[in-house]
């Protein structure tokens, strides 16, 4: 077995005329916590976008070079989307439930792929839900609407419906950003938990939540990739005087 | 008194003159304001007492056996008369055209927001809104130049019909149907859509599993509205219905509504006659029926889980 997830090679991508990322190279480890961060605008969230492919829901995309998952080219034309999506779940900046019951949400994913034997999605629901850590707090009110739940909670439910899919990498895009504290201290535990069974790439503006959650950091700056290494060489021992900057707060 | 000070003062005038009129600008927005909002509550407690008291001397005037007028099928103007075919009529032009128009207005509305958006903006949009902009009366002609002939020929009977009814006065609550759809569906968040996307839904699977429940209230909305507007439309219906008084057989048969009876009738009564409280009673049924749908569409919208 390939020890990456992803290999992207020579990646870059066009808003219209606009260029968004520049031969973004880099190889993303299995079962790691890889976190990017970078100022605003840099290209954090296209470039996440890009590995579950929901950028190309943007008309006038264009991505060019390759982007490898499990050894395979996703930007080859034969490669469905939908699939890919199935196995690379994603998290969103602001907790998005359905409007439907906790059950229907953690469901989703597995009816719409025609399971509809009762015990066993009965069955994904919970094991996703206690996945999720969140099966104590809910396991009373399946049935009831997802939307009504805290912030905390909804996001911990949005976790928990990519689980269901049974992927084996979960994209994070900013998903504590819009938590409070509190709740954003359990996500970031849920993270540590989560990586013993899937590849986390997490997207953050939160530099200590880099450091507190991630093995591997990588850096981006007006749609290039600066540096990308380990989490701790990268925060006491940066390669590059722009990473240093950023970190120490010098900008953005 | 020099030169500045008299600026001063003139200016200090002016303004004083400025603000008291501002003052004067806000009460008479203000009177504006509550008078309009004023005499269109005072217009609607009006048309209703109105057509209660007109509609209601029937039974306590005429002393007309009010069960007697809501299930009788006979209508000759007399006390014995009932109103049960008119009613019955209504009900089914109304829900036949929502049977007709529901799934073309909400499937336009699917297409014009999440499949062809450039095209629905640029080419359904403007088609709608010369829809609702074409008069009741054009609707009837075509009705009658073009459907109920081709009834007629193809299908059977007279062509003057239930089916023609339901045929016209569908595409005259399309548009309606179609545009508050398409405002509902448009509000459907895109975080939501993302997310079913996010978890490998193709479009259709998003738009079936996500976006229709997730409309559910609001496309309600929009059927009742055009049920509302089908069931008090007048002149396209009794152009095209055949108005004959009984209950129809079929869907090719002939039937008349609560409004084509009232427009037909009424130049043939005398003011003070049953014959005519006759008809102010089918009017309050009418006036009844639109409280009715509001009713509903209250109801339905306050299920809005977005
Ligand atoms: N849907 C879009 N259409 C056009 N340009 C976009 C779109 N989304 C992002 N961009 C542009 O791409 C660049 C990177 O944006 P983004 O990936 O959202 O940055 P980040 O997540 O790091 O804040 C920005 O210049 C932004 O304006
Ligand atoms: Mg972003």
């Amino acid at each position: 077995m390939d020890k990456y997830s992803y290999e992207v090679e020579n990646m870059n991508l066009w808003y219209g005329e606009h260029q968004a990322l520049y031969e973004i190279n880099m190889k993303i480890p299995k079962n790691k916590v890889t976190a990017i961060i970078g100022p605003s605008g840099c290209g954090k969230s296209t470039f996440l976008k890009g590995l579950n492919r929901m950028v190309e829901m943007v008309p006038g995309v264009k991505v060019a070079g390759k982007i490898k998952y499990n050894g395979e080219d996703i930007l080859n034309p034969n490669y469905h989307p939908e699939e890919l999506r199935t196995k690379v779940g994603m998290v969103f900046q602001h907790p998005n439930p359905f409007p439907k019951s906790i059950y229907e949400n953690v469901a989703f994913g597995a009816k719409i792929q025609g399971i509809r034997n009762k015990s066993k999605l009965e069955g994904l629901v919970e094991k996703s839900l206690k996945r999720a850590a969140i099966w104590d707090e809910v396991k009373d009110r399946l049935n009831t609407s997802a939307t009504g739940l805290s912030g905390g909670q909804q996001q911990r439910i949005c976790i928990a419906r990519a689980i269901a899919n049974e992927p084996d990498v979960i994209l994070m895009d900013e998903p504590t950003s819009a938590l409070d504290p509190i709740s954003t201290l359990r996500v970031e535990e849920l993270i540590q938990q989560l990586k013993e069974h899937y590849t986390i790439i997490i997207v953050t503006h939160n530099m200590q939540q880099a450091s507190r959650v991630s093995d591997k950091t990588a850096f981006f700056l007006n749609g290039e990739l600066v540096e990308f290494d380990d989490t701790d060489r990268i925060f006491s021992n940066p390669g590059d005087k722009r990473t240093e900057d950023y970190i120490s707060g010098r900008f953005g | 008194m020099s030169k500045a000070q008299n600026n001063e003062a003139v200016t200090h005038r002016l303004l004083k003159k400025n603000r008291s009129s501002a003052k004067r600008n806000e009460r008479t927005g203000k009177i504006i304001v509550f008078t309009s909002a004023a005499i269109i509550i005072a217009a609607t407690i009006a048309i209703t007492l109105f057509l209660g008291y007109k509609g209601l001397k029937t039974f306590f005037v005429f002393d007309i056996d009010i069960w007697n007028f809501l299930t009788s099928t006979t209508w000759d103007g007399t006390s014995e008369s009932g109103a049960f075919s008119f009613i019955f009529g209504s009900f089914a032009v109304t829900f036949l055209a929502a049977l007709f128009a529901a799934p073309i207005g909400i499937g336009s509305a699917i297409f014009m927001t999440e499949i062809a958006k450039k095209w629905g903006q640029k080419v359904l949009q403007p088609v709608i809104e010369i829809l609702v902009g074409i008069p009741s009366v054009v609707y009837g002609l075509i009705g009658v130049t073009v459907i109920v002939p081709l009834i007629r020929n193809h299908i059977g009977g007279l062509g003057f019909s239930l089916l023609a009814g339901m045929i016209v006065v569908g595409v005259m609550i399309l548009p309606t149907i179609t545009s508050i759809s398409a405002d509902a569906i448009k509000a459907i968040p895109i975080d939501i859509k993302d997310a079913a996307y996010g978890l490998g839904a193709t479009r259709w699977q998003t738009i079936y599993k996500v976006i229709i429940p997730a409309a559910l209230p609001s496309l309600m909305t929009a059927i009742v509205f055009g049920m509302a507007r089908a069931f008090g439309e007048a002149l396209a219906i009794q152009m095209v219905i055949g108005n004959v008084k009984g209950l129809p057989d079929s869907i090719t048969d002939q039937a008349a509504t609560l409004t084509s009876i009232i427009t037909l009738d009424m130049p043939h009564t005398t003011y003070g006659s049953v014959h005519n409280s006759l008809l102010w009673s089918l009017g309050l049924i009418l006036l009844v029926m639109s409280y009715v749908f509001i009713i509903i569409i209250r109801v339905v919208s306050s299920r809005r889980k977005i």
